[in-house]
């Protein structure tokens, strides 16, 4: 209680306040508005999982089978949801190029319509993590600071500080979240793509992931403030030892060299 | 230790001739001596001794203006102000101007002063001769002799007792100082052994705060717990999280090879100490498709499917497992404290 | 009095050093050191470079103490950084906060502060290794070598200390790791932690005692060993290359007074304007995206400053033994690092007496000496720096990882195997590269030099033309002093009665034939060989 007094009179509560109303509204909007909409496009919706039927047994199916049921190369995709596939294929991952330790994040190759028609076949295959709407990711109005924390308790051991990624065994990695799209962020939670865990509802519920994005986008992207300069990659002392042993140590030994250097004696006339 | 001595014959001929060795006109070899010095265009054109001068004095002005520019930022620029600047990013004015402007300032007097040194003073080269450090044989008899004199009126070798008993007295003085350092802190005795969870304490998410239910944990999913009754503003959280820090993953039953954590575990969900049994860094890199947790400083990697056994990096044993079941409300609870010590080996760990 | 008598007064400049020199001596010390001469070299800037930083980190230093609170009580962060508002942190951490974001040039201060030390230490690594490597801790200067190296190592733990006083949550991880390693101490372990942290980590007071560590106990002796090491570096006058000139019994260079007064000091301004522009241009520890500390959270990426990076890479990849006998734990995994890092830099800290006591050398030196002159000091120089550097790379290990896209276990594999086999291929390729600059410096002695214009004879071959040196540049690269190696005495003396060699002496002579023996050293050119040489030219 003696918390919540003391930051009433805040310069930014006024802001705050605003913010949370504006959330609230569209929030509510969020949650009520799609449902409307799935109901008329009934028959809008069969037709997407045809077409993602054929998108599928196109660039899918070799590896996860004709059927979504997996083979050795790919795993089952019944009930991974059209969060995943969202997530999977609108972050370029899927279709893999090449096996390895980890299939990294590349260009994406499909429209969202039709990675939206992917993921309706591929939901229709069995129930999972629903691609999530605007209002469920997006970032305004969250608790930054709460997120941080968050961040620091759920995500900063393998994805670093501020979101610049980190290694894990065998090849593997926790890729940089800089200027990674909210969307795709809070599905990458509700799925746990490759071998992140999740971080279900249930145990993570939806207004913290949107703290957690709200987090990342004030730290990590290319809006994000470093009031001491050049942030070197944000990989901590590792990358300031560099700096200060090339451009630090480097400056001044080339001083030095000027410093003790012998001045140019004048030409014999 | 003669032998240490180096024999005359293997020192290399002719070395240690005295400064300024003459030019013997039979050895190219030997020391032609300090060069004559050669003028610089300074010493010989008061032109360009005057561009010098010019150079250096507007080195020393440029400093000046740094000055009134660091003076100015400081003032100018609030201290929140956040400017993109190509290519450091969104930085601080403030920072940015101070930085730049005292660096100038500093450098700009160094500058000066160095290159005065270097086209305005003179640059004759000068020897100097050098001393051996060792001191003269008369001065070594001389302080030997004072010492024994000294040494023989203070009356130490005779008097063996006062001698011996200011020793004593020497000796034993620093254990004030010692013993004086024992509340530095409390012993340890079983303090490292246990930690808050005890039988019947609930699983509290550390997300929520809010209690947790078996069927919240999802298969591949990964959940931080601690006691319930723990809250952050606690005076001795931060020692007690030190300790009680949990972490909860579900693993298919049937992927789990360890008989024992199948056990402690309720329908596949395993709670596992968060603390590295290394050097007690929070381990939770989990890869939910291996099962193996990674510690992000120095690399020891777990299986959690099978034990916690550690399978790579530095980590002398595995991961304590904390054993848990569902109490009659339906939410997870401990069943008791960690069977063994969290964290770091230790000596009495045993 | 005089006063009355006297026609002129003297001006006021010499009437105060006149009052000083009666209370302080100043004229008789000004006579020995006012034109004391300093040899030109940039290498010889290098100690300067780490006194500069060394007084910067006291400057800057002093100012963030009057800020900073040394307090791990929780409170609550209302300050102006929003990622951060409402959180819990220690009162350290909260005024580091306070420092970087409301005091104006407190960040800049902060950030020149933290980039100062880390020059400084690496400013000192770079010192050590160019007395090393020519030769310029031998006889007078071993006492001040070890000074200068127990001010790196002090300095490695006052950076360590003060890198903890924020209280965030990487050097918290790190508070961490060193209170785990003070555990794997046997018998004495739990004690040492309990005593060192008030109670079980991390308490309530770390932060307090480090910092009294860091800003008065450290420093101080710091202080005091910088002052002796500027004493020796006067009393012994600097070394200075053979050339021309210049030789063991005396120093060439300019004087103190003027040139050196403006060129060193000077050099105090470039330093502390170059560290300033740093501080403007690039971040360092950037507290408040790293969070405040807690004992169950973590990033990736958690490293130490530099310095400590070889200490950290040691940890890394030891394997993981541990021993469990009669109730008892011992932590090898963790001792057995702790126990190396010292003693990697224990060798380097006592080799200059195990180079003497090799050499049987016990002369003063003051020339310093080119490193392919001292083949196998240079190899064993260059192979201890491999081994650092390669445990570098270990405690990096997780970041060569991500950026080169490798395996982290296959680095750590790496790591483990070259800390023993770089240093060995370091030793020998050093050694042959040394003994073939060595050669050259023969050939250009005794043919002239290189200089690229290609002549055809009349008979249709093809030349290049070969000038001779000046005879300073010859005396230059024959000045260095090489010795026979040692040899055993005969097994029987004169009288024929067995003598009687240590082993400790056998040991020394095989040693010696490593630094002096036939494979070691090229023989330098004699002036037979010359004459012979240059002779022949004529008959071209």
């Amino acid at each position: 209680m003696k918390k919540l007094s003391a930051r009433r009179r805040h310069p930014l509560a006024a802001v705050v306040v605003l913010l949370l109303a504006l959330a609230a509204t569209g929030g509510l909007y969020a949650a009520f508005a799609p449902a409307g909409t799935a109901k008329a496009d009934e028959t809008a919706q069969s037709l997407a999982i045809e077409e993602g039927k054929k998108l599928y047994s196109v660039g899918c199916a070799s590896c996860h089978g004709t059927g979504g049921q997996g083979t050795s190369d790919g795993p089952s995709l019944v009930g991974v949801g059209s969060a995943a596939v969202d997530f999977q294929v609108g972050t370029g991952r899927m279709p893999a190029q090449q096996p390895g330790a980890q299939v990294p994040k590349k260009p994406t190759i499909y429209t969202q319509a039709e990675i939206d028609q992917l993921a309706a076949y591929v939901a229709s295959l069995g129930a999972g993590p629903i691609k999530p709407t605007e209002g469920q990711y997006s970032p305004d109005g969250a608790d930054i600071a709460k997120g941080g924390e968050l961040f620091r308790t759920n995500c900063a051991q393998c994805h670093n500080f501020t979101g610049e990624g980190g290694a894990l065994t065998y090849g593997k990695y926790a890729p940089s979240l800089e200027d990674v799209d909210p969307k795709h962020l809070y599905e990458a939670m509700q799925t746990g793509p490759q071998n992140m865990p999740s971080f279900p509802d249930t145990t993570m519920p939806e207004k913290e992931k949107k703290d957690i994005i709200a987090y990342v986008q004030a730290v990590n992207s290319d809006k994000s403030e470093s009031p001491g300069g050049f942030k070197l990659g944000g990989l901590g002392p590792v990358s300031e030892g560099l700096f200060g042993w090339v451009f630090g140590l480097g400056a001044l030994i080339a001083v030095a060299i000027w410093v003790a250097a012998h001045t140019a004696k004048a030409k014999k006339s | 230790m003669s032998s240490q001595e180096i024999p005359e014959e293997t020192l290399p001929a002719g070395q240690d001739t005295a400064h300024g060795a003459v030019k013997v006109a039979d050895d190219p070899f030997a020391d032609p001596g300090l060069p004559p010095h050669k003028p610089r265009i300074q010493d010989i054109d008061e032109r360009a001794a005057r561009r010098s001068e010019r150079a250096v004095a507007f080195m020393f002005t440029l400093s000046m203006l740094a000055t009134v520019g660091f003076i100015a930022s400081y003032v100018i620029f609030p201290v929140d102000k956040i400017v993109f600047i190509w290519p450091f990013g969104h930085v601080s004015a403030l920072n940015f101007a101070l930085g730049l402007t005292l660096g100038a300032a500093l450098f700009f007097i160094g500058a000066g002063a160095v290159h005065w040194a270097r086209t305005l003073m003179s640059d004759v080269e000068v020897a100097d001769e050098r001393h051996p450090m060792q001191a003269t044989p008369e001065v070594k008899a001389k302080v030997m002799a004072d010492f024994a004199a000294g040494a023989a009126e203070s009356g130490m070798g005779r008097r063996k007792l006062i001698r011996n008993t200011m020793f004593g007295a020497l000796a034993l003085v620093p254990l004030s100082g010692i013993v004086l350092l024992r509340d530095m802190g409390p012993l340890p005795e079983k303090k490292l052994r246990s930690t808050l969870w005890a039988k019947g304490l609930q699983l509290i998410n550390m997300n929520t705060n809010e209690p947790l239910r078996p069927e919240d944990v999802a298969v591949g999913s990964l959940t931080f717990a601690m006691p319930e009754g723990l809250s952050e503003h606690d005076e001795h959280f931060q020692t007690e999280i030190a300790k009680a820090a949990l972490m909860i993953v579900r693993i298919q039953p049937e992927d789990i090879k360890d008989k024992r954590e199948l056990e402690w575990s309720h329908e596949g969900i395993v709670a596992f100490s968060k603390i590295c049994t290394h050097v007690g860094c929070p381990i939770s890199l989990y890869e939910q498709q291996t099962h193996h947790v990674l510690c992000p400083c120095h690399q020891s990697t777990f299986d959690l499917s099978d034990g916690a056994r550690v399978i790579f990096g530095p980590a002398g044993h595995r991961l304590p497992q904390l054993r848990i079941g569902v109490n009659d409300k339906g939410f997870l609870e401990a069943l008791g404290d960690f069977d063994e010590p969290v964290g770091p080996a230790f000596w009495e760990r045993g | 009095m005089s006063t009355v008598t006297e026609t002129k007064k003297a001006p006021a400049g010499e009437r105060v050093a006149d009052w000083a020199d009666g209370r302080l001596g100043i004229y008789t010390l000004a006579k020995a050191n006012m034109r004391k001469i300093f040899p030109d070299h940039w290498s010889f800037m290098l100690g300067e470079v780490c006194l500069y930083s060394f007084l910067i980190i006291i400057l800057t230093g002093v100012y963030l103490t009057m800020f900073f609170h040394p307090s791990m009580n929780e409170v609550e962060y209302v300050g102006p950084y929003v990622p951060l508002q409402g959180q819990l942190m220690s009162e350290a951490f909260n005024s580091t906060m306070h420092i970087s974001f409301e005091v104006r040039g407190g960040l800049l201060i902060r950030q020149i502060h933290h980039w100062a030390a880390l020059i400084f230490l690496a400013g000192m690594f770079v010192h050590m290794m160019r007395v090393f490597f020519t030769g310029a801790f031998r006889k007078p200067r071993e006492i001040n070598w070890l000074f200068g190296f127990l001010l790196f190592f002090l300095g490695m733990f006052t950076g360590f200390t003060g890198y903890s006083l924020p209280d965030d949550l990487l050097s918290g991880t790190g508070v961490r790791f060193m209170q785990g390693a003070i555990l794997s101490v046997p018998v004495l372990g739990t004690y040492l932690s309990m005593f060192l942290f008030g109670g079980e980590f991390p308490g309530g007071d770390f932060v307090a005692r480090f910092y009294s560590a860091h800003v008065l106990l450290l420093p101080g002796i710091m202080l005091g060993l910088v002052v002796a090491h500027l004493i020796l570096v006067f009393v012994h006058k600097h070394t200075h290359f053979a050339g021309p000139g210049r030789t063991n019994n005396n120093v060439v260079g300019m004087p103190l007074l003027p040139v050196y007064m403006a060129k060193a000091g000077g050099f105090f301004f470039l330093v502390f304007g170059v560290i300033a522009v740093i501080a403007a241009i690039a971040s360092i520890n950037p507290i408040w995206a790293i969070g405040p500390y807690r004992p169950d959270q973590v990033s990736t990426g958690a490293q130490p400053d530099w310095y400590m990076g070889f200490a950290e890479g040691l940890i890394r990849v030891m394997p993981g033994w541990e021993i469990n006998l009669w109730g008892h734990t011992l932590v090898l995994g963790v001792m057995i690092p702790l126990a190396i890092f010292p003693a990697v830099l224990a060798a380097i800290a006592v080799y200059p007496f195990i180079e003497s006591w090799i050499t049987g050398d016990k002369r003063e030196h003051h020339i310093a000496q080119r490193p392919r002159n001292a083949p196998t000091r240079t190899a064993f120089g260059v192979a201890w720096i491999t081994a650092y550097m390669i445990m570098l790379v270990g405690g990096g290990n997780d970041l060569w990882a991500t950026h080169f896209h490798l395996s982290l276990n296959s680095i750590t594999w790496f790591v483990r195997i070259f800390f023993f086999a770089g240093p060995v291929i370091a030793f020998i390729a050093t050694k042959r590269i040394c003994l073939g600059l060595q050669r050259r410096d023969k050939d250009k002695v005794l043919h002239g030099r290189e200089s690229g214009i290609i002549k055809r004879l009349p008979h249709g071959e093809f030349v290049e033309v070969h000038q001779p040196l000046s005879q300073g540049e010859l005396h230059r690269l024959t000045a260095h002093e090489q010795y026979d190696a040692a040899e055993l005495p005969p097994a029987v003396d004169e009288n024929g009665v067995e003598r009687k060699i240590g082993r400790m002496e056998k040991l020394r002579v095989k040693l010696n034939k490593g630094y002096y023996g036939d494979d070691s050293q090229i023989a330098k050119p004699t002036v037979e060989e010359y004459k012979e040489i240059q002779s022949g030219h004529g008959h071209h």
